[in-house]
């Protein structure tokens, strides 16, 4: 489809668009079937402005108390030139080495567009990757670029450390708390996957072999602000990922099924405010189909509206849920079906009686 | 999820209401449980924040910490804390029977939380205070590493199942009805209640809805709402710790502090006390008596161990321990599930659902039927038809039980389909006496309703495991064994 | 069969006597692909051990397996050693064990020290105390729970791990994450939690399936066992399937049948629907797919032998009781067929397998119903063909499939990846569909 890009732009209307980073990239492969999803974020649309302009704002808020502290733990890692980090990386990966370099990549003598940053990272990145004799430095805030759906995306991850064998790691700073060993296992697979989009994008850089598929995680130790790192072995989020990205190109055959002039632009006035009539946008969501999941609730800004669009659905009871009442669609299908009220369709003899005999052994013990 | 509580959940959703699952409450609840609101700082590991705590719903006694990462007043909280838990736990201790060589205390602490993340909080409290010392050159103020100790036991006993020494509220409450939205909404105590016992005159799910607003209903914590974070709380304790000690300044922002942290825990304060109300709406399961008695039995064990030996729980369990533990756990669930089943009609329809229980009239019965037993003995083997319009997927030879006959066994000798249902043919054996005709009343009798199950607590041996210092090779040999340090009490609690 | 192949293999199996026997080492795992030998492994330690006179125990984890042993060792022992089966007083013995002279079954252990081969159940061994062998071999080690190990781990010197790593994993009704990470977590396998604790001990691999056709070898290898892979004894050409009688018409069954014989694969695909777990459409197109190939008079060829393949040597796997139940019923009049689910098929061997997808009619993939350890069960027990019935929709499922599987701190990953090993299997099967 020649005019795609044109097309989503046309979807994202006037305003400008939402940058991609490592977390949301992670996040496409938290509901690959679900194709509003795949087109607000092809489109690059502000799902959080769109969802508070239809009535259903999102509550992923960030605590300052959050912020402070996962700025100050990353300061402490990196304070007196990496020596915490230096002392675990040496524990954790084994690096032999008494002396590391390090190469600042945040910015680039004044000069902070993207394009000349990332040019700058990948030359220093090349060039050491082409030369195995070169010391063991750790690169600082580099910034990387990864296609997404054909659209550049550029990612910056806190630290690539490159060990003298020749083979770069991902290193990941987090302020979640790893007490006794163990640490919340959803934190850490978020962490896991944000740092596979790391490894996927220095691979395509450097080729597979340069860089490993273990990730450093560096958090706080038990109850402290020491840090203490654990390696976490990615290959499982690498193959997600890769497969996901490879999904977007259907991006294609999504947008072409939609009208052709479908826009989700919000039309701010001259003062910023968002002249669109709500009841005109939730019109046009209504054409991109949904695939709304509770799981939803905690990943998707725009998860308040789909909820609230799917009202009556058995999806919104859980998935396992659903399953139980047979996957029918609906609960009035499912309470009409399990009644006998409804007659069933050629299909659903074999969940007709199952509901109907949950129904009247329930009904028998309830009364 | 079963099949049931899916359709239950259904039901909810057609009747505005939250749907019982459960004609009998599993639980035991104490007449006078320990309460527990705790709040958190958002971004650290546990940094308590303020809680409010007590034995009945007037009058809760409120604990803040001005400045969350102060050490001392962290550990000023626990200290105060302390003093309440310590307190509740000695009051348990109050009166006890002599069962054997063992003192068997009457009554058992109960803590309750609001929601899995509270268990949690308990959990990591215990863990960050239960390595401290009252001496040496860390101390700590007195009964805060008791106290680690206590709500470290709490933790673990609330991974047994059928233990209700620690209960989280979402969880219990979701045990006994389904509401009309998802286990994800379900953690929230405002919105779970909301379907339960929603205000007069408004339905579950508006109910519900209201309660996902944070300036109507806070949070039931330990995390806090972002928005209050940055708009109430970070200015508050900023204006605590920029005034000087004493000054009117500081005692001012204190009280602002307190205003608001109670705003905050209030509402879900007086939640928890409507949660105790409702559940005890419920008839108790005739099993809730057997199982608390093992809490209280395992409460007396560990007062005694903190008596003698005392020492912390180790971090992480060793090989042994784990499988022992484990053991455990599994022996407990089988039991758990079983017994509620056999307590509870309504628990036993999602068996019966399945095909693994059926309910059913019997037909007709055998009642002084012998035969010729495997050594040659005449026995008494009774048999009996039920008739029943359950779908039964149970295979010929199978062992069921009767919930009101759990001794007598029933294996299963013929099972005939019609269009009119199933009729199943049962041999059984035991509980008749031991004469020749089965004693009155020991056999059902024709016309009786019924139900049979293959779903009953069988004893579960589970084999010996080798003491610990003799721990094998192939799970890494005996540990080192644990020797509290300096190092355990100076651990940076940031 | 190459001869290079069977050297191979050869080799293989001396290496791993000679590396127990040696006492070098206290423990000795050996990786077992299926139908790579490993009961022949097993007996043959075994006797090579009782034959110099060491005392030796088996453990297995299952009565069947046990008595499978058993059958097998009293028939290569050497004349005036006997082998004991230790039971429980719940164990009744079957005929053909009863049968053999060479073989003592007791409940007492110690009636059965005179035994030179003492062989029991995992459950039953940890009932045992105070004593203790020089030598064991411990079967099916990877299906083995390591709390079940530490239970016995005190009644040997030295072990020998036998085990299938790609099959499906010990499992517990407990959910619990305390012990995720930790070394010697109870519920991950016994190897794994043997090699954690002793990284050291030499891991061997049987390089060699003697079961599988040459038309698996490709797709079971790289879908189950992708860092180490496997060759089939069997050449292209060494199996074949025929069929004693013309098909009639041009029904999709029996072009199923030939897509089975001409490339030891065949995918049923029936219509797109979403059903409950037993969908009996499914059931239903095993149960006529069975009958065909019994109809038809199916042959097996494997090498210069032919011979018909009975009911007997048809199984039908599905990751349900329920769905084995409703198969079971289907095929009534049919007993000697084989109808189970991948548990308790592991291990054992057929002509022909007739599998009931585990993702066929459902909307969403749960982790058990990725689990790679149940396919490859289902996928790896034939001798000539594996045919496999779904519906369309499961390359759908696949595709939108959200990961989002927690991820615990010093958890070794297990390989293969579920999602990754299905999408391999379908991919391949897509390739062999028919159209029901």
């Amino acid at each position: 489809m020649d005019n795609l890009q044109e097309r989503l732009r046309h979807i994202r209307g006037s305003a400008a668009e939402k940058r991609h980073n490592a977390r949301t990239v992670a996040a496409l492969t938290s509901n690959p079937g679900c194709a509003r999803r795949a087109v607000l974020d092809a489109a690059g649309v502000d799902k959080d402005r769109l969802a508070r302009h239809v009535g259903f704002p999102a509550k992923f808020g960030q605590s300052q108390f959050a912020i402070t502290r996962g700025n100050a733990f990353e300061a402490q890692v990196k304070a007196n030139g990496y020596a915490e980090l230096l002392r675990l990386l040496r524990e954790t990966l084994g690096l032999e080495i008494r002396e590391v370099g390090s190469t600042n990549l945040e910015d680039v003598g004044g000069n902070t567009g993207q394009e000349v940053r990332h040019a700058r990272s990948r030359q220093k990145l090349t060039s050491a990757a082409a030369d195995p004799n070169a010391a063991a430095t750790f690169y600082d805030h580099p910034l990387l670029r990864l296609d997404v759906g054909g659209s550049r995306v550029y990612l910056e991850p806190d630290l690539v450390a490159f060990h003298h064998d020749g083979v770069f790691h991902v290193v990941e700073i987090k302020s979640f708390a790893v007490i006794d060993n163990q640490a919340d296992a959803r934190k850490v697979a978020a962490a896991a996957t944000q740092s596979a989009v790391y490894v996927l994008a220095l691979r395509r850089l450097l080729g597979d072999d340069k860089v490993a598929h273990e990730v450093v995680l560096v958090c706080p130790k038990d109850f402290s602000n020491q840090p203490v790192a654990t390696k976490v072995d990615v290959r499982k989020q690498l193959i997600v990922l890769n497969h996901q990205l490879s999904r977007l190109t259907r991006i294609e055959s999504l947008v072409e099924a939609l009208p052709p002039t479908l826009t989700l632009d919000l039309a701010p006035d001259d003062d910023g405010k968002f002249s669109r009539p709500a009841a005109e946008v939730i019109a046009a969501l209504g054409e991109i189909e949904a695939r709304y999941a509770p799981g939803c609730l905690a990943t998707c800004e725009m998860a308040f509206f789909c909820r609230q669009e799917a009202s009556g659905c058995t999806a919104t009871l859980g998935l396992s849920v659903r399953e139980e009442l047979g996957g029918v669609e609906t609960v009035a299908e499912a309470l009409g079906l399990a009644d006998g009220i409804l007659v069933e369709g050629d299909d659903q003899a074999e969940v007709a009686a199952m509901l109907r005999t949950t129904a009247r052994i329930f009904g028998s013990v309830a009364a | 999820m079963s099949a049931v509580s899916s359709y239950a959940k259904a039901l909810a959703v057609a009747a505005g209401r939250a749907v019982p699952i459960a004609t009998r409450r599993h639980v035991y609840l104490s007449d006078r449980p320990l309460v527990f609101v705790p709040l958190a700082l958002a971004g650290e590991a546990n940094a308590p924040l303020a809680a409010m705590i007590g034995t009945s719903p007037h009058d809760p006694y409120m604990l803040l910490v001005p400045q969350p990462r102060n050490r001392d007043l962290r550990f000023g909280f626990a200290a105060s804390l302390a003093e309440v838990v310590l307190a509740y736990v000695r009051s348990c201790t109050a009166r006890f029977e002599v069962v054997g060589t063992d003192r068997l205390f009457l009554d058992a602490p109960q803590l309750l939380v609001p929601n899995a993340a509270g268990l949690g909080f308990v959990k990591l409290l215990g863990r960050s205070t239960r390595f401290r010392r009252t001496n040496g050159p860390y101390p700590v103020p007195a009964g805060v590493p008791l106290l680690g100790r206590w709500l470290t036991h709490l933790g673990e006993r609330s991974e047994h199942p059928g233990s209700s020494a620690m209960l989280a509220m979402t969880q219990t409450l979701s045990a006994h009805w389904a509401s009309g939205q998802s286990a994800v909404e379900d953690a929230n105590l405002a919105a779970l209640l909301g379907w339960i016992d929603p205000p007069e005159g408004v339905c579950g799910s508006e109910a519900a809805l209201a309660a996902e607003d944070p300036l109507v209903w806070p949070p039931a914590g330990p995390s806090t709402d972002p928005a209050f974070d940055n708009e109430v709380l970070a200015p508050a304790i900023r204006a605590y710790q920029s005034a000087t000690p004493d000054s009117p300044k500081r005692r001012r922002a204190v009280e602002t502090l307190e205003r608001e942290l109670r705003g905050q825990m209030e509402p879900t304060w007086r939640l928890m006390w409507h949660a105790i109300k409702v559940l005890r709406r419920l008839p108790a399961a005739e099993t809730v008596e057997t199982r608390w008695t093992a809490d209280r039995r395992d409460f007396s064990r560990y007062h005694d161990y903190l008596s003698t030996d005392g020492r912390p729980q180790a971090r992480r369990d060793g090989a042994v321990a784990a499988a022992r533990r484990l053991q455990s756990l599994e022996r407990e669930q089988t039991t758990f599930d079983a017994a509620r089943a056999l307590d509870d009609p309504l628990v036993m329809a999602s068996y019966r659902v399945t095909g693994e229980a059926f309910q059913g009239t019997v037909v007709s019965v055998d009642r002084n039927r012998r035969i010729l037993s495997e050594r040659g003995r005449r026995v008494t083997r009774p048999k009996v038809v039920v008739g029943t319009g359950d779908p039964v997927h149970l295979p010929v030879g199978e062992s069921l039980r009767a919930p009101q006959r759990i001794k007598q066994n029933a294996r299963i000798t013929e099972i005939a389909r019609s269009a009119d249902g199933v009729l199943v043919t049962l041999e059984l054996d035991g509980g008749m006496g031991r004469a020749a005709v089965p004693a009155p009343g020991s056999v059902p009798e024709v016309g009786d309703e019924i139900t049979y199950t293959s779903v009953y607590p069988d004893a579960i041996r589970s084999p010996d495991l080798p003491p610990t210092d003799q721990t094998p090779w192939t799970h890494g040999g005996p540990p080192r064994p644990y020797v509290p340090t300096d190092d355990d009490a100076r651990e940076a609690w940031e | 069969m190459s001869l290079d192949l069977a050297a191979q293999a050869e080799r293989v199996v001396v290496e791993i006597l000679d590396d127990f026997r040696s006492g070098r080492h206290r423990g000795v795992v050996v990786d077992s692909p299926p139908g790579a030998g490993k009961s022949t492994l097993v007996v043959r330690t075994a006797v090579a051990l009782a034959s110099v006179g060491e005392r030796l125990m088996i453990v297995a984890q299952t009565n069947e397996q046990v008595d499978d042993l058993t059958t097998s060792l009293s028939a290569a022992v050497p004349a005036g050693l006997t082998i004991g089966r230790l039971a429980s007083s719940a164990y009744v013995r079957p005929a053909r064990l009863a049968a053999l002279a060479n073989v003592l079954v007791d409940k007492d252990v110690g009636n059965l020290l005179s035994c030179e081969i003492v062989i029991a159940t995992a459950a039953r061994w940890a009932y045992v105390k105070d004593r203790c062998w020089p030598w064991a071999i411990l079967d099916e080690a990877y299906q083995m729970r390591s709390d079940s190990l530490l239970a016995i781990a005190a009644r040997f010197e030295r072990a020998l791990f036998v085990g299938d790593p790609g099959q499906l994993d010990p499992f517990s009704v407990v959910e619990n994450d305390r012990w995720r990470g930790l070394n010697w977590d109870p519920m991950q396998s016994a190897v794994a939690g043997l090699l954690r604790s002793n990284p050291d001990l030499p891991v061997h691999r049987l390089p060699v399936s003697w079961r599988l056709p040459a038309s698996a070898e490709n797709v079971v290898a790289t879908a189950f066992y992708p860092y180490t892979g496997f060759r089939t004894s069997a050449e292209p050409g060494d199996r074949e399937l025929t069929f004693g009688t013309r098909a009639f018409g041009r029904s999709s069954v029996d072009a199923l049948l030939s897509e089975a014989a001409a490339t030891g694969w065949g995918f049923y695909e029936l219509p797109a629907r979403h059903t409950l777990r037993t969908d009996a459409e499914a059931v239903c197109a095993v149960a006529d797919v069975v009958r065909r190939f019994l109809d038809r008079g199916a042959i097996a060829r494997s090498g210069n032998d032919s011979r018909p393949i009975t009911a007997q040597r048809i199984a039908v796997g599905t990751a349900h009781r329920a769905q084995a139940a409703a198969a079971r019923q289907a095929l009534f009049d049919l007993p000697e067929v084989t109808v189970d689910t991948a548990n308790r098929l592991q291990g054992r061997e057929y002509d022909l397998t007739i599998v009931l997808h585990p993702l066929s009619g459902r909307r969403d993939a749960t982790a058990f119903h990725l689990e790679a350890g149940r396919l490859c069960v289902l996928t790896s027990r034939h001798r000539q063909a594996c045919v496999v019935v779904g519906r369309v929709g499961i390359r759908e499922l696949l595709d939108a499939h959200p990961s989002s599987e927690p991820v615990h701190l010093h958890e070794p990953v297990k390989f293969p990846d579920g999602w990754a090993a299905n999408q391999t299997v379908m991919n391949h099967l897509y390739a062999h569909r028919i159209a029901a």
